[in-house]
């Protein structure tokens, strides 16, 4: 909310010579954060008076127009200036700046020759004054007279603070809120402008508009005042106008200034109904059948059933607390209103308003809760002012509903203590919730019953209590102290893991890389992703159509990002992700509102997590080119699908589960270089070379390679034992083998390691040789053999590699090649 | 030949001078053959021993061992000066410059939200917290209600959430990971120590200071007698390790939903105060939401963005960089050695 140090000096004896700063900090300090401070008119300098427009001449010949103005500005003779304005006729009054003032941006006025006259000065703008951004011409006064100093009648030496205000503070958007938060801040005396309205002229009774909350649930309490007679001439004084300009709104009829200025004062957000528009009496309820409702900025509104709406006898004539009705509108021939001031239920507004996307100065009070005292006070507020300044009559007034009691808080005063860590005296958690308006009834030293103020609708709880001492005291004023939890923390497995995979991948070439997890339909197309992985969930709000779908691998975001990297200049890329993908749309749950008074069931509880589907944590890598580099000493070495494969299976042997490769064609890798690794028969891997019809879409370099390992399916390894290290000689014995080229080479390892024996201390795939013919390879194995108590002799040893032999050869069919 | 004790000697000092004089191995070897071997002199003088008299036996014999004893030295010596020698002269021919380049493999590195994760983790791990982590597509009753942010309440809308279709699924991509804190209070019995890092999402467009995906970090502690001087204390700390033994932080009254007081947290660092991220008791609506009774423990909350922290200690200037997966930023970082 922008207010001007004017106005808030009016409710706050602010000494002068106070800076702008002090009152930032001083707003600050109690949590209003000041987003800006404009200063009006620190860069004018006078002379700058009242002239009256005497005579306009235009002058000829020109491309636009250009007038030659005659005007009385109180000095004798008329002084006449060269201005391009058309908005004003003589007899108006205007602001002209005389030879010697200077205007925003250093701008100095003189007498000067131009379009072949004397110009002896300039008629202003708001704009070329620095009072608002407004283009539509030169200021025009209606009062005022000449030769006044312009400067003092438009009050334009100013400073307009644009504070910041929570949202659980709607007081406080309102000169009335804002100047008791700086009065108490600089503890300094406030002066309660609500306070100043008197209401006894305003009798309640029948000879004006009535009204009744239908809905009780609607609303707390409503005034309807009836006034009569309003002269709708009548123009805005330039106190008013001027004030409603600086807090960021527009003036723009007396009646609807009105309206808007007490709203500013007070917080009360006010409508003006033309009485004459209006059928019966009004009603606060919900829509029910209406169907549409025409607002006042000429949009025809469809109505849900629960917005809330002002009604009269035959139709809905506002949406409440959001926007008024066209029809019912005060126009510039409306002699009778009715003024309406309400304490809607905030969340009524607030659903009003997010229905029809319709946020007015209006919703955003109410929605924060206005203080439901100010019904009967605002109204009559803006009816004194019609009266004053519109020569209205009050006719009558009528009211529904009542200002709902304060809930009282029981509180401990040593709790402010106990909370904020610092000693708070029983007497200064008085004097501050005094400040803030509460009511204490002191019933013994460690309970006081404490009543907030009307407006303080948010202070519900003893910790509410605590925060306006808190801040008021100074939280600054806290001395820290370091509190040290219980010694048993420690990284999770899932966490170490995380770790351990990152360092090792970032240690052997890969960068890392993080990627918003947002895919679109195309590249899961592309991808040829089916089952689970086809299966995503949307977003009913994406940052952009071209993304709607969360992702169910990390590949989409790594492809994108591996040809981003290329686009740029890169040679090689090789990247990795860590992170979660989405899964398993067919879980989703209905889960019914659950209260927060108290700890949800077990079974509520079982039932809110059983709605969040699961989101396994990846590991997943894109390898385009080569990890080893030419150079100097020689070629260097592309990326190969065996390479991805290796990878994948060390990560998982760094979580201390080993892995067993199984031919596997999943899209989109190769689907002749595909491996799954499976952990436990379980698949958790998958590694190789990438489909060349996905690597020639994306325009990535031919036989780039992935992997992608399930880092939160893998098991939690067991702590090691020690294993004995045996020192006798290890004998080595070779093994070469021909079996058909489908038998996948792990299966061979396998019927070795099966046949060979306990003595069996590592096998080695060191050879495989392809062109055999008749679809046969030969594998070379070598199998190395240690016994802890004794050198093996040549006989024992071949004895176990015939052993080996033969599980190999019935385990699949192989030969030993000769 | 006719044994004598001037011919041994005679043999032996001929010897010794041709070992003197073989300058290289392979001369060394002959020498070695031609004063040493089977036909040497001496060799020879040796094998005639058992043609004399035991008493002749034992006087040559020593002459005969002296003179082989005095060879076998010197051609050990010998031996060594010349290995010694052609081994420096192998090696300096094998020299090479060990100034080429030879970054055989290419570079890698760890994104520094994961290096700043990591050290934060580090940090509470020592404080005795527990880091804790969870989903990020969140039921919304996780989100916001146990959070005390009622739907409809302005609060809800302050924070711009992704939701997924259909809508009666309620769920969310969390704005926060304060439900994580939900998720351990319900899950554990106080005293409580987390740290929760993590991805959250707000609907904001990517410019150079925001992105709708983004991290953070929130602590929460809950135990008996928790004051917000013990959260001031821990922030003052935290700020400490991540910017600096002198760095200051601040205090300002806030709003949110979840804490009461609530405040934010600013730090002074390199001659400006910057806000860095939001903090409070934990509110006892919330407490009770999760089944801790207010009047018997207490807790603070904090939380702020990494990406934020990130920008300000290491000067980066435009969100771009943090997430667009350019290889070359997080190369920069390495692994986070400091």
């Amino acid at each position: 909310m922008k207010v001007p140090l004017s106005w808030l000096r009016e409710y706050v004896e602010i000494p002068s010579g106070t800076t702008n700063s002090q009152i930032e900090e001083a707003f600050v300090s109690v949590g209003f954060e000041v987003e800006g401070v404009e200063i009006q008119g620190a860069d004018i300098t006078g002379p700058l008076v009242v002239g009256k427009v005497l005579s306009i001449q235009a002058v000829e010949g020109q491309k636009k127009p250009i007038r030659y103005v005659g005007l009385d500005c109180g000095e004798g003779e008329t002084r006449y200036v060269i201005c391009g304005a058309t908005n004003f006729v003589e007899g108006d009054l205007v602001v002209v700046s005389l030879p010697g003032a200077v205007l925003p941006g250093g701008f100095e006025i003189a007498a000067r020759q131009t379009y072949g006259h004397t110009s002896n000065g300039m008629i202003c703008s708001s704009r070329e004054l620095g009072l608002s951004e407004d283009h539509a011409g030169i200021i025009v006064l209606h009062e005022g007279n000449p030769g006044d100093n312009a400067l003092e009648l438009l009050q334009v030496n100013d400073s307009i603070f644009d504070v910041a205000v929570n949202p659980d503070r709607g007081y406080a958007l309102s000169v009335r809120g804002l100047a008791r938060e700086l009065a108490a801040s600089l503890k300094l005396p406030y002066m309660d402008p609500a306070d100043a309205v008197s209401l006894k002229e305003f009798e309640l009774n029948t000879a004006g508009i009535q009204v009744s909350i239908d809905d009780p649930s609607a609303a707390s309490v409503i005034y309807i005042r009836t006034v009569s007679g309003f002269n709708s001439h009548s123009k805005t004084p330039l106190w008013m106008s001027r004030r409603i300009e600086k807090c960021g709104m527009r003036s723009i009829s007396l009646a609807v200034d009105i309206t808007n200025y007490v709203m500013l004062e007070l917080g009360q957000p006010l409508h003006a109904f033309d009485v004459k528009k209006i059928s019966g009496s009004l009603h606060i309820r919900r829509a029910d059948k209406d169907l549409e409702l025409t607002t006042l900025d000429g949009q025809v509104r469809k109505l849900a059933n629960t917005n809330l709406v002002v009604a009269d006898d035959k139709q809905p004539l506002a949406l409440a607390g959001t926007m008024g009705g066209l029809h019912s509108e005060v126009t510039d021939t409306s002699t009778d209103l009715a003024i309406e001031a309400a304490r809607f239920d905030p969340i009524s507004i607030a659903k009003n308003s997010r229905f029809h996307r319709l946020s007015s100065e209006a919703s955003r009070r109410l929605e924060r809760a206005v203080d439901p005292a100010l019904a009967e006070i605002s109204s009559a507020r803006a009816v004194q002012l019609l009266v004053e300044l519109g020569g209205a009559k009050h006719v009558g007034s009528a009211t529904s509903g009542a200002v709902p009691a304060m809930p009282v808080i029981d509180f401990d005063p040593h709790f402010a203590s106990k909370l904020l860590g610092i000693p708070v005296s029983p007497a200064v958690v008085e004097t501050n919730l005094r400040t803030v308006g509460c009511s204490i009834e002191v019933v013994g030293d460690s309970l006081w019953k404490v009543t907030p103020a009307t407006w303080r609708s948010d202070l519900l709880n003893p910790s509410d209590l605590v925060e306006e001492v808190g801040r008021l005291v100074g939280l600054n004023s806290i001395e820290g102290t370091l509190p040290i939890g219980p010694a048993r923390a420690t990284l999770s497995p899932l966490q170490y893991r995380k770790r351990g995979v990152a360092n090792y991948l970032a240690n052997l070439g890969f960068s890392e890389v993080y990627n918003y997890p947002f895919v679109n339909q195309e590249m899961v197309d592309l991808l040829g992703f089916v089952g689970a992985r086809a299966a995503s969930f949307k977003l009913a709000n994406p940052m952009s159509d071209q993304a709607p779908l969360l992702r169910t691998h990390l590949l989409p975001g790594l492809l994108d990002t591996a040809k981003r990297n290329l686009n740029r200049g890169a040679k090689d890329c090789a990247i990795f992700e860590i992170g979660s993908v989405f899964r398993d749309v067919t879980k989703l749950a209905h889960v019914s509102p659950v209260p927060t008074d108290g700890r949800p069931s077990a079974e509520t509880i079982a039932e809110i997590y059983a709605s969040v589907p699961p989101q396994p944590l990846f590991v997943g890598a894109v390898v385009a080119g080569s990890l080893e580099r030419d150079g100097w000493w020689g070629a260097g070495r592309e990326f190969e699908w065996s390479d991805a494969v290796t990878q994948a299976l060390k990560i998982i042997e760094l979580t201390g589960n080993t892995g067993t490769i199984v031919q596997s064609d999943l899209a989109p890798w190769h689907p002749g270089r595909c491996a799954e690794i499976q952990v436990g028969g379980k698949p958790v891997a998958h590694a190789g070379e990438l489909h060349p019809r996905v690597l020639e879409a994306l325009g990535l370099p031919a036989r780039s390679c992935a992997f992608a390992v399930i880092l939160s399916e893998l098991p939690v390894a067991s702590a090691k034992s020690a294993k004995p290290i045996l020192t006798m000689p290890a004998a080595t014995q070779d093994v070469s083998l021909i079996v058909d080229a489908a038998v996948p080479a792990s299966k061979v390892e396998a019927a070795l390691v099966s046949g060979a024996g306990e003595l069996l201390e590592s096998i080695n795939l060191f050879d495989r040789y392809e062109n055999l013919g008749d679809g046969k390879v030969s594998l070379a194995f070598t199998l190395a053999f240690r016994a802890p108590d004794r050198t093996l002799t040549a006989d024992e040893v071949s004895g176990y590699r015939e052993s080996a032999v033969k599980a190999a050869s019935e385990q699949c069919a192989a030969v030993v090649r000769v | 030949m006719s044994l004598s004790a001037q011919a041994i000697e005679d043999a032996k000092n001929e010897a010794l001078s041709a070992i003197a004089g073989a300058l290289d191995l392979d001369s060394l070897k002959e020498v070695k053959s031609a004063h040493a071997g089977d036909k040497s002199p001496i060799s020879k003088a040796n094998q005639q021993l058992g043609s004399l008299t035991p008493e002749e036996r034992a006087n040559f014999g020593k002459v005969i061992g002296q003179a082989k004893n005095q060879v076998a030295v010197a051609l050990e010596e010998r031996l060594k000066v010349l290995e010694a020698e052609r081994d420096a002269r192998v090696l300096i021919e094998e020299r090479v410059d060990v100034s080429i380049p030879a970054r055989r493999t290419i570079q890698g590195g760890l994104h520094p939200l994961t290096i700043l994760t990591n050290e934060i983790c580090d940090l509470f791990l020592g404080m005795g917290y527990r880091v804790a982590e969870g989903p990020e597509l969140e039921a919304e009753w996780l989100n916001f209600d146990a959070l005390n942010i009622p739907a409809d309440h302005p609060a809800r809308t302050m924070q711009d959430t992704f939701f997924v279709e259909p809508a009666d699924s309620h769920l969310v991509l969390r704005t926060h990971t304060s439900p994580v804190q939900v998720r351990t209070m319900l899950e554990e019995k106080p005293p409580i120590y987390v740290i929760c890092p993590g991805r959250t999402y707000r609907a904001d467009e990517l410019d150079a200071t925001h992105t709708p995906v983004f991290s953070q970090v929130e602590g929460l502690v809950i135990d008996k007698g928790i004051t917000m001087a013990d959260l001031k204390g821990t922030l003052d700390h935290f700020a400490r390790s991540i910017f600096g033994p002198d760095v200051k932080t601040r205090l300002r009254s806030s709003f949110f939903p979840f804490t009461e007081p609530s405040a934010e947290v600013d730090f002074f660092f390199n001659g400006r105060w910057i806000e860095w991220g939001g903090c409070g008791m934990v509110n006892p609506k919330v407490l009770i939401a999760c089944g801790i009774d207010p009047e018997v423990y207490s807790g603070f909350a904090f939380g702020m963005g990494l990406e934020r922290t990130l920008m300000v200690r290491h000067g980066i200037t435009d969100m771009h960089d943090i997430v667009e997966g350019d290889a070359r930023f997080s190369q920069n970082f390495g692994m986070g050695v400091k």
